[in-house]
């Protein structure tokens, strides 16, 4: 049987065009997806039990699933201060059961967008967003920027599907019909497939956008000769031609979040977009990696009005980035108890991070073993969503779209396993006060 | 020798293939290396494949090195994951976002082996 | 079977004519019954003021631009802050409250129905996956047309069947209510950072003018005999000098009668759309030619889109104006054009009794409520969260009822106001029985959901009803505006389908709302050229493949459908 139209799992790309045979309830191929999302879908080995150990350094135990959502509901209800950390690699519903369960435990809930676009929010909470769908990209641009992202290797069909080669309405031409210019620390695929590479010194991107703003303000006479890197006179060139843009978008990626200046850098990026538009129409779009990172945020946003790192301690939703995110709370030392679920703290968060969660228990909720499972005292394997699991997803533009399920498996959902949890807590919690 | 560099983390294709795989070999062939260009390669004398010691004021790795010319001078890069993260700054600087890019860093010859993800992760607990 | 006797009501109740009799309301089932029996739960009123549940047929509740402003303006949601309780989620939130807030404000007044402004199709999955946590209101939402590329095309090539075909589509595909057309045209000469100036301003490369697509989505409204008819955000919004583009447009439907008992043209926020001056020097109210034209004509209705002084976030599919909005402001801009279909934008700002333009504007949106003679033409809403959040109702029913309570408001504005509109020389002062359809019975029949039991309290009609704590017969609310606004704030009782959802202004049970939609049948050849249309962008223009386009029912777990058909 070949099911169609089937969504992938794995970017914030979303594409939605792929084809997927599956015979005896197995995928045995996939159509149409990039080399990343194939081996997603076609699937890894994964943990087949519930598992749980006291000595992180101890040899796990098979435990039904019963028990394993006992003690974790357990270890949550009773804890001060839990960090319920990932959200990304789940379908909106589950999102909605961590928010819940969020305020049941009173505890923080933080996304992977903390170690990825995180600071692309607090740029928005300075300037806002002037964005769009990426079809009206694909339709209308006519000169498209990179900066700081590699779509070749981490969003594969976004170029082909999305930003460059794409045909459209007006750049009906495709790649013909477009100017490609990629701001990079070094030269990338992506740069390779660019009409024009600019080569920035690492951490120097807030200055060689301020250079750009002030050429775009006709104040080319304030920029001083060299640039983060980059001469003036390249900075003057790439400027005229983002300024005669009918219509310019911008794709930027870790490289601008990561780097010196981290929010300032997108504070700056969207700054630029906002007043290139008295020239011609202009966007811009974080790259987001997860295929529904993104749908986190909205989900949390209009659950909680924030977007992430969300503190429930007060009964009250408190948001403060730089506080109340994962890597700042466990750098303090504040978190007593740690949830990761659809997401990995342990392959992402920097090692002195991770050595506190060392020291507190751990629960994963995934389908996979990683870095995580290595830290973790319970590990509770669930669906993968978008290949077991219905629901749904948000593409990078925040367009939400509904995931297909390909095959039937006999693991819970995430969302069934934190229904149990937050039932047991509040259990719990009830029979304590 | 030594080299003194400047140290980046990022997505790759073959890290994005076997991120749900990270126990395998693949998973250490697609994220445990150091990336520089050959003319760097050639200042520290250490030839593809064998194993260099990545170190920062936060941590130090070691990983075999690959060549990539699109690197310029001074510039080394390992793929996001558990070799990256032994030398990335875990400070937020009050936003949140840990410096994972941009981190002044030392690269010699070693003649260690590279640590798998269980060894890296033992360390930390 | 759940029964419950209202008793000692006074009540009014203006689709049937109630005027404040003192009488007994029964419910059985969450609709109101001619008796109950003597198992009923009781409530006596003793006397007090009895309206049907508030509905509010223009406000931005859902989806992506209400969420656009909650990410953006993180400051907006550490204000009305309220913890959880065993029953209630946290509200957060003033001007973009979160989802829960949204519902709980709304029922702590009296509302109960609650109609957002506006659907893309693209992201209407969004919108009701908000419906869905909004608590305890009804809800529906309005589809965007007004920049459509399959719209455009098909007026252009005088197809009006393929145009209803796909009108009709679109409202399944988004589970809409109505035809919403914003800035005609406008929208898509944004794609490239362009407006169109005025009704016969072709749209680039698509060749129709705003007045061709008004035109032609008020004739497919009418032939498809959807319950509710057009509603037009004019071009020019935010302009000095719009009033001639408004009673322009307003004359493109003039002679479109409708079959339904209703308008065939609702234009909504005309405060943002009623300005004089050719610029922001001469900027002045033009509040008596509209009101005027309404005073002659009956085809047409409007909401007053009044400004409330203080925070504010707008948010609208008006994407240039929110351009030139935060450039003059200097404010943040979010925009966020959707392929093929709208455009919009957000940006916050603060409205200052101090600055003779926001006093102008808020002169603006009282004079056309009280300049229109029939109360049924002008509707009270704030175009929440543009003109100011909807938990404002109350003060603006005040201001509509009590001249002195204008008079305190006055003098807290810049004195240039006053020699740019008339507001200060309004004496009228309407009564309860004009707040209840100013407030619920209009906004009923103009969304046309009176038939479906909404805004009256006649046997049948949904059991949505809200007490409030005030003796109309004992209070004055020309000089008690206080008290009265205090009422208004939080209702004595607030019942949803028959069950109290509010009591005092507190939140004590919280079911879920259903979704209003209509599918429309059109039976002719314009259904499959408008397939062979369509199939052809999505698979050339679109982002998304069509097969996962369209709302599925997962997503509208409690719909309340209505069909039509196409003649």
């Amino acid at each position: 049987m070949i099911i169609k139209d089937v969504l992938c799992p794995f970017c914030g790309c979303l594409c939605d065009d792929l084809a997927v045979e599956v015979e005896d309830n197995k995928v045995v191929d996939v159509k149409h997806a990039c080399k990343i999302g194939a081996s997603k879908i076609k699937g890894h080995d994964r943990i087949k039990a519930p598992m749980m150990r006291d000595d992180k350094n101890g040899e796990f135990r098979e435990v039904s699933y019963d028990e394993a959502i006992n003690e974790s509901a357990k270890i949550l209800a009773n804890s001060k201060r839990p960090l319920l950390y990932g959200w990304a690699s789940g379908v909106c519903e589950m999102m909605k059961k961590g928010v819940l369960l969020n305020e049941e435990v009173g505890g923080i809930i933080d996304n992977t967008a903390s170690v990825c676009h995180g600071p692309s929010a607090l740029g928005v909470h300075e300037k806002g967003l002037p964005t769009g769908t990426l079809g009206q990209f694909s339709n209308r641009a006519d000169v498209v920027v990179f900066w700081g992202c590699n779509p070749v290797q981490a969003h594969p069909r976004h170029m082909s599907r999305y930003s460059v080669f794409a045909k459209g309405f007006f750049a009906n031409k495709g790649r013909r019909s477009r100017k490609v210019v990629v701001f990079d620390v070094r030269k990338t695929d992506t740069a390779n497939l660019a009409d024009d590479y600019i080569q920035v010194n690492p951490g120097e991107d807030y200055m060689v956008l301020s250079a750009l703003r002030a050429i775009v303000a006709d104040k080319a006479d304030v920029v001083p000769e060299t640039v983060g890197g980059v001469p003036k006179e390249k900075l003057v060139e790439v400027a005229e031609v983002m300024k005669g843009a009918k219509f310019g978008i911008v794709y930027f990626g870790m490289g601008l979040t990561q780097s010196r200046g981290k929010y300032k850098n997108i504070d700056n990026a969207v700054s630029l977009i906002t007043e290139l538009n008295a020239h011609g129409k202009h966007s811009i779009i974080p790259m987001r990696g997860h295929y529904n990172v993104t749908g986190f945020g909205q989900v949390c946003a209009w659950e909680t009005g924030f977007v992430n790192a969300v503190d429930m301690s007060r009964g009250i939703p408190y948001y403060n980035p730089g506080e109340t995110c994962s890597n700042d709370l466990l750098m303090r030392e504040e978190i007593d108890a740690a949830f990761v679920i659809a997401g990995d703290a342990g392959a992402h968060f920097p090692a002195q991070s991770i050595a506190r969660m060392g020291k507190v228990p751990v629960i994963q909720v995934d389908p996979f073993h990683n870095p995580t499972t290595e830290m973790a005292n319970i590990v509770i394997p669930t669906k993968v969503s978008g290949v077991e699991l219905e629901g749904t997803a948000y593409r990078m533009d925040a367009v939400s779209l509904r995931m297909r399920k390909l095959v039937d498996v006999d693991f819970p959902s995430d969302e069934e396993v934190l229904d149990k949890i937050i039932a047991k807590v509040r259990e719990i919690k009830g029979a304590s006060s | 020798m030594e080299l003194k560099a400047t140290f980046i983390s990022g997505r790759t294709v073959d890290q994005g293939c076997n991120l749900e795989n990270k126990t395998s070999k693949a998973y250490f062939d697609a994220a445990g290396y150091c990336e520089m260009n050959s003319a760097d390669a050639g200042k520290i004398g250490v030839e593809p494949g064998s194993n260099v010691k990545v170190a920062t004021d936060f941590g130090s790795v070691v990983v075999p090195l690959k060549i990539c010319e699109g690197n310029p001078d001074g510039l080394i890069f390992i793929p996001m994951g558990p070799w990256a993260n032994a030398v990335v700054d875990p400070n937020t600087c009050g936003c949140g976002m840990p410096g994972f890019k941009g981190i002044p860093a030392v690269v010699e010859s070693s003649s260690e082996d590279a640590p798998t993800m269980p060894q890296l992760m033992a360390r930390l607990k | 079977m759940s029964e419950m006797l209202i008793k000692n009501a006074t009540v009014y109740d203006p689709i049937n004519g109630v005027n404040g009799d003192l009488m007994d309301i029964a419910v059985k089932d969450g609709k109101i019954v001619d008796s109950a029996s003597g198992s009923a739960q009781v409530i006596d009123a003793g006397g007090r003021l009895v309206y049907p549940g508030g509905v509010d047929a223009h406000t931005h509740i859902a989806g992506s631009k209400v969420n656009v402003g909650r990410i953006m303006r993180p400051e907006d949601s550490r204000l009305g802050l309220k913890p959880k309780t065993k029953l209630t989620r946290p509200y957060t939130g003033y001007t973009v409250p979160n989802v829960y807030a949204m519902g709980y404000r709304y029922a702590e007044m009296g509302y109960t129905t609650a109609f957002e402004a506006a659907i893309p199709i693209l992201k209407a999955r969004h919108t009701h996956e908000e419906f869905e946590e909004i608590p305890i209101i009804d809800k529906g939402g309005l589809t965007l047309f007004g920049s459509n590329w399959m719209v455009m095309d098909a007026i252009r090539e005088n197809d009006q069947e393929r145009l209803a075909a796909y009108v009709a589509w679109g409202l399944l595909a988004s589970r809409g209510w109505g035809v919403k057309v914003v800035n005609p045209g406008g929208g898509e000469a944004w794609g490239f950072g362009k407006n169109v100036s005025g009704l016969d301003d072709p749209v680039p490369n698509f060749e129709v003018t705003p007045r061709q697509i008004i035109r032609n989505l008020a004739e497919v409204n009418e032939k498809m005999d959807l319950p509710h008819s057009i509603h037009l955000h004019c071009n020019n919004l935010g302009k000095p000098g719009n009033y001639e583009t408004t009673l322009a447009s307003f004359d493109i439907c003039k002679d479109i009668k409708s079959k339904r008992d209703r308008q065939s043209l609702h234009v909504t926020h005309v405060q943002f759309n009623a300005w004089g001056g050719n610029h922001w020097g001469d900027f002045e109210s033009k509040s008596e030619p509209i009101a005027d034209y309404l005073n002659q004509n009956d085809f047409l209705t409007i909401d007053m889109g009044q400004l409330v002084f203080g925070s504010a976030t707008t948010m609208t599919a008006d994407g240039p104006v929110q351009y030139a909005n935060a450039r003059l402001l200097k404010a943040r801009w979010s925009n966020g054009d959707v392929e093929l279909e709208d455009a919009s934008g957000v940006t916050p700002l603060e409205y200052h009794p101090q600055s003779y333009i926001h006093g102008i504007m808020w002169a603006i949106g009282l004079e056309l409520a009280l300049l229109t003679k029939d109360p049924w033409q002008v509707l009270m809403t704030t175009d929440h969260p543009n003109g100011g959040p909807y938990v404002n109702y109350p003060m603006v029913m005040t201001m509509l009822m009590s001249q002195k309570r204008r008079e305190q408001e006055m003098s807290k504005i810049a004195e240039k106001t006053f020699d740019r509109t008339c507001i200060a020389g309004i004496d009228r002062e309407l009564d309860w029985y004009d707040i209840a359809i100013k407030t619920r019975a209009a906004h009923a029949k103009v969304l046309g959901i009176v038939e479906h039991g909404k805004g009256h309290l006649g046997v049948g009609a949904d059991a949505d009803i809200a007490i409030y704590d005030i003796k109309p017969d004992e209070t004055d609310a020309t000089v008690e505006f206080d008290k009265v606004e205090a009422a208004f704030r939080r209702s004595a009782y607030t019942i949803k389908a028959g069950e109290v959802v509010a009591r005092d202004g507190e939140i004590t049970a919280v079911p879920m709302g259903r979704t209003y939609w209509v599918k429309t049948k059109v039976d002719n050849g314009g259904y499959d050229r408008m397939m062979d249309d369509l199939k052809m962008k999505f698979k050339n223009y679109y982002s998304v493949n069509m097969a996962n386009y369209m709302v599925q029912d997962e997503y509208v777990e409690r719909p309340y459908v209505v069909e039509t058909e196409y003649k």
